[in-house]
């Protein structure tokens, strides 16, 4: 239960939210001109986390964070951030708590980096002491902070944006496809912002489809398609929930040898491209044996290491499910599931080519 | 579940204090003002426009009548000046009476026929300005940040309202200042000195151009929320405000032509079409609009 006590909502006086959930959509949808880009879409973000919303383009990465912020209202679900209606009349106070980073900069071009600023600090009440030059100098943009916007890079576009968007000291801070276009150095600045915030005990919800962004950085992910959530949750717990079995991969200096491990028992999955192979076990103790047999048929092995999914491979697997037929792709990944299906390893779609690839070039 | 007391609902903060609206709302009129101020494509015509209906074409046409001794360019203007209504031919005749015919004419072409400069001049910029406001907030990307600022929607309309209406208002009142300048000046000395502004005048532009100017742009601001682009809001616009300016211009020479009384009254029924235009027209500002998720006509 969320309790707000007190006799007025005050400008500067953040409201009491007892629950640890800072954003919290239940079953949404949202369409927009008879287009669905939420449909039955559920988020949970406890505070002080990272949770990155992964999908591809016209997932509904975006409206959900629209949402979040209650600059649109959804049609059916509820929607609650720091335990308020974003659409209702306390929504103005959620806005002030949040940041935001949309995926086009959304700056005054004709107007210098210092007036944009000031601009944002005004519309948040932040007075005289607007931490404008700290936060400009926070971001590597202190110096060009004078000249107009319109002649900023994109790097620099990015970074004023972000400048702007912490500038209040926002609790939940939302970013939508934060480094886009952007260089490494612009990218990194992206991140490591994130990963202060998250030490600073604040909140964020980022929106990306560049997996490799997201790993590391991220407490819970989850991945959207067609406006579902397909799966939530740490990325250990999705490795774990979608290959419950150990993964080990196999290399020899033939790596064709490696095949017979497919026919081998306790081999539960067996995929190799034109190297290494990569298997799932039912049981971890079974590579002795495994590596005893290959060598007995003449497989000189020399590398055997577990493997650690990547947040990538993860994605694939969970999309490729996803897609596998069914009318909705939460169905499909839920079915998989239910019926205890073994999740292919490497089910991204060129992984799986160049394997075919390399099979059809064997003589 | 969330428990909200009833005091901080009916508290009803996404409304605000007054003075609060006033705050924030000034804050984006500012913005918005200060973005006019930086762009030399917009400032330029607008100074020109100004500049030429309240500066060059009185200066020249009074000049000429009152000082170029073409007699044929006098009984042309002051034959025109035959089809006035009766109550304006009585006014000019008790107010110079012993005037030369140059100088009536010049005096009737001040007082009454530049009437319409009153009108078309700040409809023209605020037309320009209130068409792109918002929608071009959406092209340029910047409605995002502000859909998502803590600014209500109502502040964020009348932000918009008064960042369209003060470039047309200020540069007609300005242009208004230099234009009595002018006609005193090239006049005055005609009709036994000083006589402009009229009462009538400042009836005109102090009563029945704002809130005429507030009509046309509660529409203007409608359309530039709903459209889809800068362009289609021009367009749009100049349909919807053409008729009001021939609708102000009529009343506007009305006023001046016809009794105050008239004029004023004018004024309180334009007063009232204008707060039921504003009011309707601030609904047509909601955050989705200004992303676009909802931009489009009808």
């Amino acid at each position: 239960m969320i309790a707000i006590s007190g006799s007025a909502i005050d400008a500067h006086v953040h409201l009491p939210v007892v629950d640890a959930a800072v954003v919290e959509l239940t079953r949404v949808r949202r369409t927009f001109r008879g287009v669905v880009a939420l449909d039955d879409f559920s988020l949970r973000v406890q505070a002080g986390t990272v949770a990155v919303l992964l999908g591809p383009n016209g997932a509904g990465k975006t409206t959900a964070t629209r949402l979040v912020t209650g600059v649109l209202s959804a049609e059916q679900g509820t929607v609650s951030t720091f335990g308020i209606d974003p659409t209702g009349p306390a929504g103005d106070e959620v806005r002030r708590r949040c940041g935001v980073v949309a995926a086009r900069p959304a700056l005054y071009d004709r107007l210098s980096g210092r007036d944009n600023l000031v601009y944002a600090a005004r519309l948040y009440r932040l007075g005289a002491n607007a931490p404008i030059e700290a936060s400009a100098d926070r971001f590597g943009i202190a110096d060009s902070l004078e000249l107009r916007v319109g002649g900023y890079s994109t790097g620099m576009k990015a970074r004023l944006a972000l400048a702007r968007a912490v500038l209040h000291d926002p609790d939940l801070l939302l970013l939508d496809e934060p480094t886009s276009g952007l260089d490494p150095e612009s990218s990194h600045a992206v991140l490591g912002l994130i990963d202060e915030m998250a030490a600073g005990g604040k909140t964020v919800v980022m929106c990306t489809h560049l997996l490799l962004e997201a790993e590391g950085l991220a407490d819970q992910v989850v991945m959207m398609d067609a406006g579902c959530d397909l799966l939530a949750g740490s990325p250990d717990e999705l490795v774990e929930q979608i290959w419950p079995d150990p993964i080990v991969v196999f290399d020899a200096e033939d790596p064709v040898g490696l095949d017979q491990l497919a026919d081998m028992p306790g081999v539960v999955t067996y995929e190799r491209g034109g190297g290494p192979a990569t298997v799932t076990l039912d049981d971890v103790g079974r590579v002795p044996d495994l590596v005893t047999t290959l060598g007995a048929l003449g497989v000189r092995i020399t590398r055997v290491s577990p493997h650690g999914p990547t947040l990538e491979e993860l994605y694939f697997a969970v999309r490729r499910v996803g897609r596998s037929g069914r009318s909705r792709p939460l169905q499909g990944v839920d079915d998989a599931f239910a019926r205890g299906e073994p999740v292919p390893f490497s089910s991204r779609d060129g992984l799986t080519k160049s394997k075919e690839r390399a099979e059809a070039s064997q003589p | 579940m969330t428990v909200v007391t009833a005091e901080t609902e009916t508290r009803r903060p996404g409304r605000g204090s007054w003075r609060r609206q006033r705050s924030l709302a000034w804050t984006i009129a500012r913005m918005d003002l200060r973005q006019l101020w930086k762009s030399p494509d917009f400032l330029v015509p607008m100074v020109v426009l100004a500049g030429f209906f309240f500066v060059v074409a009185p200066s020249v046409l009074l000049f000429a009548i009152t000082h170029v001794h073409a007699s044929s360019l006098v009984t042309k203007v002051s034959d025109t000046l035959n089809l006035l209504p009766s109550q304006a031919g009585h006014a000019i005749a008790q107010r110079v009476r012993h005037a030369s015919a140059a100088a009536k004419t010049s005096y009737a072409l001040a007082v009454y026929l530049f009437a319409p400069l009153a009108v078309i001049v700040p409809m023209t910029i605020s037309t320009a300005v209130g068409a792109n406001c918002l929608v071009g907030e959406r092209e340029k990307g910047t409605g995002e940040f502000l859909a998502h600022c803590p600014a209500t929607e109502r502040e964020i309309y009348t932000g918009k309202l008064i960042a369209s209406l003060l470039p047309g208002y200020v540069t007609t009142l300005v242009g208004f200042g230099i234009y009595s300048l002018v006609v005193n000046v090239i006049v005055g000395p005609q009709v036994g000195g000083w006589f402009f502004p009229t009462s009538s005048w400042w009836v005109l532009m102090f009563w029945v151009v704002p809130p005429f100017l507030a009509i046309t742009l509660s529409v203007v601001l409608r359309l530039s929320a709903r459209v889809k682009s800068a362009a289609a809001a021009q367009q749009a616009s100049g349909l919807v405000t053409l008729p009001l300016i021939v609708v102000s211009f009529g009343v506007a020479t009305g006023g001046l032509f016809g009794s105050q009384n008239g004029a004023l009254w004018f004024g309180v029924a334009a007063w009232l079409a204008a707060f039921y235009g504003l009011r309707r027209g601030a609904r047509a500002v909601t955050r989705a609009r200004l992303l676009g998720a909802e931009g489009d006509l009808g």
